[in-house]
């Protein structure tokens, strides 16, 4: 037998090497039968719908569990299709007018809304038109009664299939499959977000007639790095994928091996790696990954998510919740960081000719100090929880950072006098974001506990680069001289005044600047949980004195 | 009858998530509710309709209100847009 190779996309990293099991679905073949009772066959239908929505609920509780609620809710939708107005509206009519089975209404009702969905412009509502499939067929299995049902064998195998609906993925039994192969499929398509939520290498849009050409128990190989198939593959692609699939496990586990390790150099340089996050939902990430902190929580999640300004009771609960979760450990949470690219429109903010240099940040607590008072609040009432540290992003002098303190000053005024505890020990430090917070570092640096600099934002500033704007790329270079003078300089004057700095911007996770930051004397790194094990590894591997 | 207008900041426009949620929030009102964009008309209580209207980031949707609690309904509805599209 000859190796085949194919291509498709991959949706999920990683490699896997198996048996071939081609996905059998019980075709149902629709037949278009007159009917004489016509209550007979709408109640016929609407049996067959409740037990639909019935299993579309188990299989939405099956997926919650699997890949999550946000991921899961593609079945809610499903549910809501079921019921929909236009849906039914054109099952009955066709029923009615024609006096036919159920069946053939729903399977033609199902062609045109596909169609419908088919033929709109846009890649993402056109694989819509799969979900009407997926429950359209659902409906006409359990009008015929013929259920669909996988065969269990001991062996993992490699599941292809002409394309697979989300309902079929979830079902999929995950001790059985080692990969999947789909000819057709869009990254876009729920069946690719299911796939990689449920860790499964898997390759999609493999083309049409892929399945054809293989057989049940063929021998493959599926690179979901780079979407290549090799169907019956040679000895020599065998090994060369053996021993790449040996590699990406040995470095999986490597990261696995770090967990609960010290993030400490060769020659005993110590630093700490935090992660940044953006909602509660994330702490579950920082655990898992061994951060030793939260090195940036954004808290424009209580806001953006509204439609009014959040309570100063519902900040303090989530607030609570972190330092909870993190035991101790420590939480820095920035304050309100909203306006440029971050909207909520009952702030009511005027439209801006250039937002990024406009009224943000810091600027609108310093402006409507209500909404600040309201945060810090929040934060020392909540303080008593954990271990934790406040940031104010975007401050740029010297008086702006003094009335930062100052309104500090009486929010812990105010709960005294109302005898309401909060913590001595709380962390008050700045972003560095700006050239002009940097140059002054020296004056800032005896003010507060930290500095943190946001990278993404000191880039944009220094380089005057836009960073929404994708044409400015190649002028907009993170590693630019000037950027790196800049935390250099912040990092003297902190230590020269006994604060610490850290990295929470996106340059935090490169690792070919690793070395340079920590010989500055970067004393944290904030980055994505996802980034913590793999920057662990790199500064395991520096040797400083050399 | 109650009109409002609203243009579409999600990046990827009125998709199945949000436009499920918006038929829910829709169904919970008494009042007739109508979108008009793009010369396309569809009652926001119809799922398909609603996605096969093709709304995309930018659009500019235009929300008729008829009925008994047009009043709370358009409040609701407008509440509902900002807060999610």
């Amino acid at each position: 037998m000859n190796e085949e190779r194919y291509q498709g996309k991959g949706v999920f990293g990683a490699i896997a090497i198996g048996r071939v099991s081609i996905f059998k679905r019980s075709e149902v073949t629709v037949k278009r039968e007159r009917i004489e009772d016509l209550d007979q066959e709408l109640a016929r239908l609407e049996e067959a719908k409740s037990k639909s929505i019935q299993q579309i609920q188990n299989i939405y509780e099956k997926a919650v569990k699997e890949v999550g609620e946000t991921n899961a809710q593609i079945f809610e939708i499903h549910m809501m299709m079921i019921e929909d107005d236009d849906y039914n509206d054109s099952i009955h009519n066709i029923m009615e007018t024609q006096m036919v089975n159920a069946e053939y209404a729903v399977a033609l009702t199902a062609d045109n809304f596909a169609e419908m969905f088919q033929a709109m412009d846009d890649g993402y509502m056109q694989a819509r038109a799969a979900d009407v499939r997926d429950i359209s067929n659902r409906i006409i299995q359990n009008l015929t009664n013929c259920g669909q049902r996988a065969e269990a064998s001991g062996e993992k195998m490699i599941i292809c299939a002409d394309d697979l609906a989300p309902s079929e993925t979830v079902l999929l039994d995950k001790e059985q499959v080692l990969a999947f192969v789909t000819e057709l499929g869009s990254s876009n398509s729920h069946t690719a977000i299911l796939a990689r939520n449920m860790n499964i290498p898997a390759v999609i849009g493999v083309g049409a007639g892929f399945v054809q050409n293989i057989h049940d128990g063929d021998t493959m190989i599926v690179d979901g790095f780079t979407g290549e198939i090799f169907v019956n593959p040679g000895e020599e692609t065998c090994r060369k994928y053996r021993s790449r699939q040996a590699e990406d496990e040995r470095r999986k586990s490597l990261l696995q091996e770090l967990k609960g390790k010290e993030n400490v150099t060769l020659d005993g340089k110590r630093v700490n790696i935090y992660a940044n996050i953006g909602g509660i939902e994330n702490i579950g990430a920082v655990l898992v990954n061994d951060a030793g902190g939260i090195g940036l929580f954004r808290s424009e999640f209580l806001y953006l998510e509204k439609t009014d300004f959040p309570t100063e009771d519902e900040q303090f609960a989530a607030y609570k919740k972190v330092l909870e979760s993190m035991a101790g450990k420590k939480v820095i949470i920035r304050t309100l960081d909203i306006g440029a690219d971050k909207q909520a429109d009952y702030f009511q903010l005027k439209k801006e000719e250039n937002p990024a240099m406009g009224l943000r940040a810091i600027r609108i607590c310093l402006t409507r100090p209500e909404i600040f008072k309201t945060q810090l609040r929040a934060l020392y009432r909540a303080s008593i929880y954990g271990s934790l540290g406040i940031m104010f992003p975007m401050a740029t002098s010297v008086s702006e950072v003094e009335r930062i303190l100052d309104i500090c000053g009486e929010v812990k005024k105010e709960l005294e006098a109302e005898e309401i505890e909060y913590s001595r020990e709380i962390e008050l430090g700045i972003m560095i974001e700006t050239p002009a917070s940097a140059v002054i570092s020296d004056r800032l640096a005896p003010l507060v506990d930290f500095f943190s600099i946001g990278t993404n934002d000191l880039t944009q500033y220094t380089l005057a680069c836009d960073r929404q704007n994708a044409e400015l790329e190649e002028f907009c270079d993170p590693h630019h001289e000037a950027i790196l003078r800049l935390i250099e300089l912040a990092a003297e004057n902190a230590h020269k005044h006994g604060a610490w700095i850290g990295i929470c911007g996106e340059l935090a996770a490169d690792t070919s600047l690793t070395e340079t930051f920590l010989r500055m004397g970067i004393d944290e790194l904030s980055v994505s949980p996802a980034f913590v094990l793999n920057l662990r590894d790199a500064v395991r591997k520096l040797d400083l004195s050399k | 009858m109650k009109t409002f207008t609203y243009t579409i900041q999600d990046e990827i426009g009125i998709h199945a998530r949000p436009a499920g949620l918006l038929v829910k929030a829709a169904k919970g009102y008494e009042s007739e509710i109508t979108l008009t964009c793009k010369g396309k008309k569809a009652s926001a209580a119809k799922l398909m309709a609603v996605m096969g209207m093709g709304v995309k980031c930018g659009d500019e949707v235009t929300v008729t209100v008829e009925g008994a609690d047009e009043t709370a309904a358009a409040k609701g509805m407008e509440e509902f847009f900002n807060s999610n599209l």
